[in-house]
């Protein structure tokens, strides 16, 4: 531990978060936090208005939300904060009396509400957010004076007070229920130095009622709630702290913890117990001198089947005990009742074996967390492991991790995150050595986040070790922002491509796009294709204009041409759109591709000739293509469904016909004009004779054609139309059909 | 209602239900009733999930279309924008909300992201200055959408486009997540294999991803054994090639959207004949079709030559069984008889059997090697076939075809043009500049100089290209993978190539060779195609490797990057159930496509202003 000189100002109240971190309260109201090694980590302050009147009095304490704050200030006002992490402050409404500070007071948390309990001269006032109550414990005469000292049980359920003239009142912390008034120390002038609550257990198991510890400056009193008293001298002056289940005495050379004897270890080493637990002890006494009594003893716990109960209760007594002998012989005797039992769970053997190793690892003074078992319960392992990790014993803490098999990633992971954080702010080591460091030990354990480490480095102001550190980061998409932050934009950009993340892409992307010059822009763009990709896509959507610039810039000719014929089918005017097409006409000669070139070249000079034709006469042809081969079909469609036969048969004469005459004969079928269709069915290729002959249904002449064509496929194609009355053409064509197989 | 996804080898069930837990959890958030504003596209997949009961069981009492101008008035405490992260959409948001706050003012807003928040959409909705308007900015992470006992898709229909057209890999990064999602639900898959750029990105991510996920993974034991992933442009020719499944034939012909066909209303004429005409339903009618009916599971993957011997088949069985009833004597046989009519009765419902029935009739009266047939639809579908089949076996791939010209003189859609065209070219490893400049020119002439575009995109895929100096290849290609088989049987196949009466889809091949013997049994072949192929192991936390039953199958996820058809779908159930492949399938994808929608997503169509 540090010792310092304290250059601030006076410190009013020290305490500690549940974090452990000390808290420095100091008059003026602002609170400094140091971690425990001395080290300064950031202070808040409780107000402005405390500045003038100062703290009177400060208490820290704890509930589900965290840690909390409260003062009392000169001006007989009181501020909380419940959780120093979230600071929210809240003034309390006023005490009428209330001059300077009061006699005494304490905060409670009860029903998720802050409130404080305070005493002045004879009355009692609870205070929370809104309003302050005069409140009378039950039970408590008016005789009885006023209260001088106050205590709340650590679970804030017991409230004990202690009036000037020495009645103890102990009741529930709402001030419902009275357990018990008394007097502990009838000739008691001297007020307590401290009072404190802690749980005790009835003649009814299970059922925990409080008791209360009261110090005076050689005398420690214990009493309970049935008005028996216990005395204990003492030697030192001592301070009393309440904890979960005893109270801790420490002096200024020891500390010791008084707490009631848990039932189950009562059970067993009270004297003369019949108690299973207390047999099944006895029984690996003798067991362990080779003694056949150790067979009796056996014997009658069984004959009462209460073998099972016997293991648990040395397994349950075992882990209140703090001697490790008397540990180890509570569980031998366990292990060995369980020998006889053949359905037996080991579970809870198996853990409290575990728990042991680490209660006696942590409770050693070079570690210094004297836990009692239900403490550690209490807390849990994660939270131990916190705790040991702020103490910086990071092997102790990595080597419970893995006995306690706990997953990496809430384990080991964090412990290493914890170190690796701690490493990082180390002044005296070079950049180089400190990243090796953490690599070899953080490797790639799961869990761990190296932009985490180099956040921590960055806030330390070492950017070049962020920087490394933010190398070994596996997920390339959580280096990005920190990289941003750094302003290494163009580092962030290439960590965002490797992540795959397009958005995360997108966001560099826009961002560089604000930071930087369009021409350090797009240089940077250009370096990272994909990026680039991304963008043009963005730009295809949203800014046209910067899409055209990107190609330029590239060259990208090709990209550039289809940029402007999509620009030329938005424009409304003929001329703009035939000089966007001219445009294009170049682009694409620019990237050798003269296919296109013609193509938008034809395309302008037809919409040219259209514009001519529809001035002309109004045809309205403007963006229709036109070609010989569909212009034939829309004129054989039209003329066919007009029935203009006569100029269809002139029109077939007019030239030869570019697609052939089948569409003729299908034309005519199609407005079920047989006779017209059969005109034409001379006139078609040899190939398409059956076809032209089937499509007039002439299964006769499509018999011939397929016949003197030797085509087995078509003479197939013929059969398959005809139906049973055709056995004429049925038979010629199997014939054909066999002639050309013998062939 | 979704119980045909859990029958599988692999319970799919899981990822619905999963995916319906965080929607239910995401409602729950918003306290009090609730409208929600949809982006279009997200009905469908979402329909997939959760049907309007649910979304009804948690407050949900409006729903509305996402569009710009005012939100329809509804009386209720939430409006919920279920969008993708996508620009466009967030000005229409920002226009949505803007309009509101003059008329109401208690209304909370809440933003539902699919399948991922966006920092920049984000952005732009604090540009926009409604980004404070929200109370909840959530994501909704739905990247694999189980659409059947073996299938999942993302329904990402630009992923093909996106990835070689605009070099934008967002479809990749959402595929990477969508399987870090099933293998979190599903253990780790210890062997991935992949072919192809696109392939090669994912199963780096993935790696990645998995380091940076490591200690985070629950510990389950993997159902997947290898995972596959393959590039759309690893098999450019199947998916231009007219499926001929008689699922695959419905794809084709009607369209198969989020498992839905939409059926025009005359199709159920004929089912209500004697009615009055005006009973006719006008609407086109939806049906689902996925394996849950049993009689569509059985026939859809069939040849659709073989689908008419199959339903006759079914009839008989049918009809045989209903007219037990008549011998049915005891009370025992009557109550016997009594618990089978459901089944039978959903035999007997018309919807999937008489579905294309006409269709397949005509087209199975005319088998295919007559090319001459009286009704001109069947006519053109098989002449259609017939080239497509030239193509694949390698005739006159190198000149210009008659019947391309032929149809580009009729005019008939330029899909259909484009799907042979580009079918010519990936079958002849491009074109001769001459050939690809004819067919460019009669395009262009025929159907629009717009067109340009289109024809530049398809260059750009790969799907149409110049030949260049190196020889054809695709020959070897075929016969080393026997992408032809001359005797295909479409009634009972032995092979895949039924599913297109005599070409194996290469993408299947590729997925069968890998299985046995083995990739390096063609590695020739595999330095020929597109892209890297790769093999990558994931290592098994120790206990979690799987302790084989003699006899149990193996399962490979196969997942087609830039799309599936229905055809390769069936080809790998096929694989599936051959009894000594020892190996089952679970297919996944971008997007289920067919020539069309595939060309389609390709194409770009700048409106003309001109009036």
């Amino acid at each position: 531990m540090t010792l310092a000189s304290w250059k601030s100002g006076p410190v009013v109240q020290l305490g500690w978060t549940v974090s452990d971190e000390l808290l420095c309260i100091q008059e003026d109201g602002s609170v400094l936090i140091y971690d425990l090694f001395g080290s300064f980590k950031r202070h808040f302050s409780m107000g402005q208005e405390v500045v003038q009147t100062q703290v009177l009095e400060a208490k820290v304490f704890h509930s589900p939300y965290g840690t909390g704050v409260a003062i009392v200030t000169g001006s007989s006002r009181f501020t909380l904060a419940t959780n120093i992490d979230d600071l929210k402050l809240r003034r309390l409404p006023e005490v009428p009396g209330l001059q300077g500070k009061p006699s005494c007071w304490v905060v409670l948390t009860q029903d998720r509400q802050t409130k404080v309990l305070l005493s002045n001269g004879l009355d009692l006032y609870i205070v929370d957010n809104t309003s302050c109550t005069a409140v009378v414990p039950p039970g408590l005469s008016p005789q009885a004076g006023s209260v001088v000292h106050m205590s709340v049980s650590f679970s804030y359920k017991y409230l004990a007070l202690f009036t000037d003239s020495g009645h103890l009142w102990t009741g529930t912390s709402n001030l419902f229920t009275c357990l018990s008034v008394c007097l502990p120390v009838c000739l008691c002038i001297y007020q307590p130095l401290y009072l404190s609550l802690c749980l005790t257990r009835c003649r009814r198991p299970k059922s925990q009622q409080p008791s209360v510890v009261l110090m005076w400056d050689r005398l420690l009193l214990v009493a309970g709630v049935c008005n028996d008293t216990i005395q204990f001298p003492l030697e030192d002056p001592c301070v009393l702290i309440g904890e979960l289940d005893g109270v801790r005495i420490i002096s200024s050379t020891n500390q010791e913890l008084l707490q009631e004897v848990p039932l189950v270890c009562q059970d067993i080493f009270k004297i003369a117990s019949m108690a299973p637990g207390a047999l099944l002890l006895e029984a690996h006494r003798e067991y362990e001198k080779l003694s056949q009594k150790a067979d009796e003893y056996l014997r009658e716990i069984k004959e009462q089947s209460m073998l099972g109960e016997a293991v648990k209760q040395c397994v349950e007594a075992a882990g209140h005990e703090y001697d490790t002998n008397t540990q180890k012989s509570l569980m031998r005797a366990a292990s060995f009742g369980k020998c006889f039992l053949t359905d037996f769970s080991p579970d809870q053997f198996v853990s409290t074996c575990r728990e042991l190793r680490v209660l006696n690892s942590v409770r050693e003074s070079s570690v210094g967390l004297p836990l009692t078992h239900a403490q550690f319960k209490q807390m849990t392992v994660q939270v131990l492991i916190d705790r040991l990790v702020y103490r910086q014993f990071y092997p102790l803490a990595i080597e419970i991790c893995r006995y306690l098999k706990i997953p990496d990633y809430q384990g080991v992971s964090r412990v290493l995150k914890h170190w690796a954080s701690c490493k990082v702010q180390q002044k005296d080591l070079s950049d180089e050595a400190i990243a090796r460091a953490v690599c070899v030990k953080v490797g790639d354990s799961p869990g761990v986040s190296y932009s985490d480490i180099a956040a921590r480095a960055y806030e330390c102001g070492r950017t070049e070790l962020a920087i490394k550190l933010l190398d070994f980061e596996a997920r390339s998409g959580e280096q990005v922002p920190l990289l941003l932050k750094m302003k290494r934009s163009q580092l962030a950009l290439s960590k965002a491509v490797e992540s795959g993340d397009t958005d995360l892409v997108y966001t560099v992307v826009s961002y560089l796009k604000n930071e930087m010059n369009r021409g350090d822009f797009f240089m940077t763009l250009r370096n990272q294709p994909v990026a680039l990709s991304l963008y043009r896509q963005f730009c295809k959507l949203q800014e046209q204009e910067t899409l055209k610039d990107l190609y330029n810039q590239d060259d990208d000719h090709q990209e550039l041409a289809n940029y402007y014929v999509t620009a030329s089918y938005k424009e409304k005017r003929l001329e703009s759109r035939l000089s966007l097409l001219q445009s294009a006409v170049d682009e694409y000669n620019k990237a050798k591709n003269e296919f296109a070139a013609k193509a938008t070249e034809d395309e302008m000079r037809l919409l040219r000739f259209q514009r001519k034709l529809d001035d002309e006469k109004g045809a309205g042809l403007l963006g229709l293509s036109l070609q010989v081969g569909t212009g034939v079909v829309l004129v054989l469609k039209s003329l066919a469904e007009k029935e203009e036969w006569e100029e269809l048969e002139k029109f077939s004469k007019s030239k030869k016909s570019p697609i052939g005459y089948l569409a003729f004969v299908e034309v005519c079928m199609k407005c079920n004009n047989k006779y017209e269709a059969k005109k034409y069915v001379s006139k078609v290729t040899p190939e398409q004779k059956v076809k032209a002959h089937l499509a007039v249904s002439d299964l006769e002449g499509a018999a011939d054609a397929a016949i003197e064509r030797r085509n087995e496929a078509e003479m197939g194609a013929v059969l398959s139309r005809c139906s049973a009355s055709d056995r004429l053409v049925i038979d010629r064509l199997n014939r054909a059909r066999a002639g050309a197989a013998k062939k | 209602m979704a119980a045909h996804l859990s029958y599988g080898r692999v319970n799919l069930n899981i990822l619905r239900e999963a995916a319906r837990k965080e929607l239910r959890e995401f409602l729950d958030k918003c306290a009090g009733s609730k409208a929600i504003v949809w982006d279009e596209y997200l009905t469908g997949p979402f329909g997939l999930i959760a049907q309007y009961s649910l979304l009804k069981e948690h407050e949900v009492e409006k729903m509305f279309t996402l569009k710009s101008g005012r939100l329809p008035s509804a009386d209720v405490k939430n409006i919920i924008f279920f969008v993708r992260p996508r620009l466009e959409l967030m000005d229409i948001i920002a226009e949505n909300v803007f309009s509101e706050d003059k008329h109401h003012s208690s209304r909370d807003f809440h933003i539902l992201f699919v399948p991922r928040r966006s920092m920049l959409c984000e952005q732009r909705l604090k540009e926009q200055g409604v980004l404070g308007s929200f109370i909840n900015i959530d994501e909704y992470i739905l990247d694999l959408i189980p659409y059947d006992g073996d299938l999942l898709s993302m329904e990402y229909e630009s992923a093909f486009r996106e990835c070689y057209l605009e070099n934008d890999q967002t479809s990749l990064y959402h595929t990477a997540k969508g399987l870090m999602t099933l293998q979190a639900l599903y253990g780790t898959i210890p062997q991935i294999y992949g072919k192809g750029d696109c392939a090669r990105h994912v199963a780096n991510m993935m790696l990645r991803m998995k380091r940076e996920f490591a200690g985070t993974q629950n510990q389950i034991l993997p159902v997947f054994d290898t995972l596959l992933l393959l590039d759309r442009n690893v098999d450019l020719l199947t998916p231009l090639a007219t499926q001929l499944t008689y699922e695959g034939l419905i794809d084709e012909i009607y369209g198969i959207n989020n498992g839905y066909v939409k059926l025009p209303p005359e199709k159920f004429a004929q089912k209500k004949q004697g009615e009055a005409s005006k009973d006719l339903p006008t609407e086109p009618k939806k049906l689902q079709l996925n394996s849950a009916e049993e009689l569509y599971a059985e026939i859809r993957d069939k040849n659709f030559n073989a689908v008419g011997a199959a339903l006759s088949k079914k009839a008989k069985i049918i009809s045989a069984a209903f007219e037990e009833r008549h011998n049915a004597k005891t009370v025992g046989e009557i109550k016997q008889f009594v618990s089978q009519l459901p089944h039978m009765q959903a035999a007997r419902t018309p919807c999937f059997p008489t579905l294309l029935k006409n269709e397949i009739q005509s087209l199975s009266n005319n088998s295919r090697q007559y090319p001459v047939s009286p009704v001109s639809a069947s006519e053109a579908f098989f002449d259609n076939l017939t080239v497509e089949q030239e193509f694949m076996t390698g005739v006159d791939t190198d000149k210009v075809n008659t019947y391309i010209e032929d149809c580009i003189a009729q005019k008939d859609p330029l899909i259909k043009i484009l799907r042979l065209v580009c079918m010519q070219s990936v079958c002849n490893n491009g074109l001769k500049q001459k050939v690809l400049d004819y067919y460019k020119r009669e395009i262009l002439q025929t159907y629009g100089y717009e067109h340009i575009l289109t024809l530049n995109n398809l260059e750009k895929g790969g799907l149409l290209k110049p030949q260049t100096s190196s020889r054809n290849n695709y020959p070897t290609i075929r016969k080393t993978l026997k992408l032809w088989m001359e005797d295909a049987n479409e009634q009972n196949p032995n092979d895949i190539s039924y599913v297109y009466s005599g070409y194996a889809p290469l993408s299947i091949r590729l997925t069968q060779v890998l299985a046995r013997p083995g990739w390096r049994s063609i590695e020739e072949v595999l330095k020929m195609l597109p892209g890297p192929h790769f093999e990558e192991r994931q290592q098994l936390p120790s206990g979690l490797h799987k302790k084989r039953q003699q006899g149990e199958n193996r399962t490979t996820l196969v997942f087609f990057l830039g799309g599936v058809t229905y055809a390769e779908i069936a080809a790998l159930r096929f694989l599936s159930q051959m009894e000594d492949s020892g190996m089952e399938y679970i297919i996944a994808t971008t997007k289920l496509v067919n020539g069309t929608t595939w060309i389609k997503s390709l194409m770009d169509r700048p409106e003309s202003q001109t009036p």
